[in-house]
C-alpha cells in the first residue's frame, strides 16, 4: 500500500453566525484506512464530512481529497468518492433496482454498465430478496442497506458513512461491518463517524476524537487506550462521600479515575487485586463491580469529560 | 457557470421516471378540466355573451386558457413537488454528494417544470382540438409558446420556493398571486376595453398578460409587432429570475 493521504484537511474551521461548528481542524486519512471520526452529538463531525465532500464551504482553511482542492473542483471529487448521509435518502414510491438506476444516472452511469452495477450492488447488500418492491415497503435495516448500496454506485475510491449504523438492530450491524471491511480488503479509503465506540473499535485503524469541532487526539485505537489510560477497568458505583473511604490510599498504581454520576471507573495494569481490595474494604458487603478491558468509550470520557450520549 | 448538461438531465430522469410510473392517473384530470371550461365559461357563460373582441366568447377564452394550463402545470412542480423534494425528501442532499452540482439541480427541476407546462397545456389543446376551437395552421404555433410559459411560471415559482421557509406559504402565493394573474390577465375579458389608459400601462407587469396575448395572436393568425414586446418581457424576466434563482439555490442547497 502506498502512503498517499486521500483527505487533507488544514487548519479548517467553519463558522455559522455566530456558532463556530468546526474549529482550526486539521487531517490527514491515508488511503486503504478505515478512518473514524468520533465525538458527541454536535462536535461537528458532520459539518466535516459535508466540507470534505464540498456541499460546505469552510469560513478558512483548505481540504484537498485526492490530492485535487474541493473548492476548485468538486465535481472530480465526488465522482470518486460516495456518501452515505446520515438521513437515508431514497425515493419511497421506487425498488431498490429503480432507485440504485436512478442514482447511477447521477453519476451518469449507462447500459450494459449501469444494470452490471446495480446487480452488483444488489448482491453486495443482499438486497435481492425485495429488489421489486417499492422502498417504502422494507424495513429501516433494508433501507439502510441500499442507501449504502447508492453511495457504492460509482465504484468510490473514498467511501463516507455518516453514522452507518445507528438505530439498526445489532445483527444488521454485525452484517454492515463485515460489508466494510470486505471494501477496505479491496483498497476503499472509508471515513466514518459514529457515536458508538464498539463500533469504531472493531472498524477503524484510525480514530479522531473530536469534541467543540477540534481534534482532541488521534490515533490507532488501541494505542489511544494505552497511551490515556491503562489495559483493565473496574466500574463500580459509590457517593462522592463513600468515595476517599473506598480508595483513598490503596497501595496500587491507580492511572486514572473518572467519575459519571455515581459511576466511577478505575483504569489501571491489573484489576484484581483492586477488587481484593475493595471486598476487604466493604467487610464482606458484596459490592457489585464491572471488570473489563478499558475501550474508547473511556478514552473519550478521560479526554472530554463529557458522555457519549447527549453530549454537553 | 457550472453547468453540465447531462447532468441536468439526470435531475430531469429522476422525475420522469417517478411520473412514469402514476402518468395515466396523472394526466387524466388534464383531459377533464378544459371539458369543464369549455361547458361552463363556453356553453354556459358564453351563451349570453354575442362576442367579445369580434370573436365568440369560446374562441375568445380558448387560446388563453391554454395558457393558464401550462401556468398551472409548471407552477404545482416548482412550488408544492419542489419543496417536498428539498425539505421532505431530502433529494437535492443525495444529488449532491455525486458530481451534480446546484447549477444542474436547478436546471434539471426548471426543464422538468416546462415538460409539466407542455403536458398541461397539450391536453388542454388536445380537447380545443376536438372542438374544433384551434385554427389551424397558425393555432400550433401556441407549442412554441407553451416552454416560454413554463419557463417564466417555472422561474417565478422557483424564486419563491427557493426562498420560504415553510410550506403553509404557497397558499399565498395560489391565492394572492396566482389568482389573481388568472382573473386579471386577459383571460376572461379584454383588459384594454375595461381599464383606463394608466391602468393599462400597470398590467403590462403581469406576467401572464404576455403569453395570453401571444397565443391568442396566434390563434387569430396575426403577427403584429407587439409580440417582440410579450416575447421579450416573457425571455427577459425568465433570465433575471433564473439568475437570482441560480444565488438562492446555492444558498439553500449548500450550507
Amino acid at each position: 500500500m502506498t502512503s498517499e493521504i486521500i483527505v487533507e484537511a488544514a487548519a479548517v474551521s467553519k463558522r455559522f453566525g455566530t456558532r463556530l461548528a468546526v474549529d482550526h481542524l486539521s487531517l490527514e486519512i491515508p488511503a486503504g484506512v478505515c478512518f473514524g471520526l468520533l465525538g458527541p452529538n454536535g462536535a461537528g463531525k458532520t459539518t466535516t464530512l459535508r466540507m470534505i465532500y464540498g456541499v460546505t464551504r469552510p469560513s478558512s482553511g483548505t481540504i484537498r481529497v485526492f490530492g485535487i482542492d474541493i473548492a476548485r473542483d468538486p465535481r472530480a471529487v465526488r465522482s470518486r468518492l460516495g456518501v452515505t448521509l446520515q438521513q437515508n435518502v431514497l425515493i419511497e414510491a421506487l425498488s431498490p433496482e429503480e432507485n440504485l438506476r436512478v442514482f447511477g444516472r447521477y453519476h451518469l452511469l449507462r447500459e450494459p454498465e449501469l444494470s452490471r452495477r446495480v446487480n452488483q450492488l444488489l448482491d453486495f447488500l443482499e438486497l435481492r430478496s425485495h429488489e421489486r418492491l417499492p422502498v417504502r415497503q422494507l424495513s429501516g435495516g433494508f433501507q439502510r442497506r441500499l442507501a449504502i448500496a447508492l453511495s457504492l454506485m460509482n465504484q468510490p475510491e473514498l467511501l463516507i458513512l455518516d453514522e452507518p449504523t445507528t438505530g439498526l438492530d445489532p445483527a444488521v450491524r454485525l452484517a454492515l461491518w463485515s460489508r466494510v471491511r470486505d471494501l477496505t480488503a479491496t483498497g476503499t479509503t472509508v471515513l466514518l463517524t459514529t457515536h458508538y465506540m464498539d463500533e469504531a473499535q472493531r472498524l477503524c485503524d484510525r480514530v479522531a476524537i473530536i469534541s467543540g469541532g477540534k481534534v482532541i487526539d488521534e490515533g490507532a485505537p488501541a494505542a489511544l487506550i494505552a497511551t490515556h489510560l491503562a489495559p483493565e477497568t473496574v466500574e463500580l458505583d459509590c457517593t462522592p462521600e463513600e468515595e476517599p473511604i473506598l480508595l483513598g490510599g490503596l497501595a496500587l498504581p491507580l492511572r486514572r479515575r473518572l467519575r459519571v454520576g455515581r459511576r466511577v471507573m478505575i483504569y489501571l495494569q491489573d484489576a484484581s487485586s483492586l477488587v481484593e481490595q475493595i471486598r476487604h474494604r466493604d467487610q464482606g458487603d458484596r459490592r457489585e463491580m464491572v471488570i473489563r478491558p478499558a475501550n474508547l468509550e473511556d478514552v473519550f470520557l478521560a479526554l472530554t469529560g463529557t458522555s457519549l450520549e447527549g453530549g454537553q | 457557470m457550472s453547468l453540465s448538461i447531462p447532468h441536468a438531465l439526470a435531475v430531469w430522469r429522476r422525475n420522469a421516471s417517478m411520473y412514469r410510473r402514476t402518468w395515466k392517473w396523472n394526466i387524466l384530470p388534464n383531459f377533464f378540466e378544459p371539458v369543464f371550461y369549455l361547458f361552463s365559461l363556453g356553453i354556459g357563460v358564453g351563451a349570453y355573451i354575442s362576442e367579445m373582441s369580434g370573436a365568440s366568447y369560446i374562441a375568445f377564452l380558448a387560446p388563453a386558457l391554454v395558457c393558464v394550463a401550462a401556468m398551472n402545470g409548471a407552477s404545482f412542480e416548482v412550488t408544492y413537488n419542489i419543496f417536498v423534494r428539498l425539505t421532505f425528501e431530502k433529494a437535492y442532499d443525495a444529488m449532491l454528494t455525486t458530481p451534480i452540482e446546484p447549477d444542474d439541480v436547478l436546471a434539471g427541476e426548471i426543464l422538468w417544470a416546462v415538460t409539466r407546462a407542455c403536458i398541461y397545456g397539450g391536453c388542454f389543446y388536445a380537447v380545443l382540438a376536438v372542438f374544433g376551437l384551434t385554427p389551424l395552421p397558425s393555432s400550433l404555433l401556441v407549442f412554441l409558446l407553451m416552454p416560454l410559459a413554463g419557463l417564466l411560471f417555472a422561474a417565478i415559482g422557483i424564486v419563491f420556493s427557493l426562498r420560504i421557509p415553510n410550506i403553509e406559504l404557497f397558499s399565498f402565493y395560489y391565492t394572492l398571486f396566482l389568482t389573481p394573474l388568472f382573473l386579471f390577465s386577459d383571460v376572461f375579458f379584454p383588459l384594454k376595453e375595461r381599464l383606463s389608459e394608466p391602468w393599462l400601462w400597470v398590467a403590462e407587469a403581469l406576467p401572464l398578460l404576455h403569453p395570453v396575448r401571444l397565443a391568442r395572436a396566434a390563434f387569430r393568425g396575426d403577427l403584429s409587432p407587439i409580440v417582440l414586446w410579450d416575447l421579450g418581457y416573457v425571455l427577459g424576466l425568465s433570465l433575471l429570475l433564473l439568475a437570482w434563482a441560480r444565488r438562492a439555490a446555492r444558498q439553500r442547497l449548500m450550507n
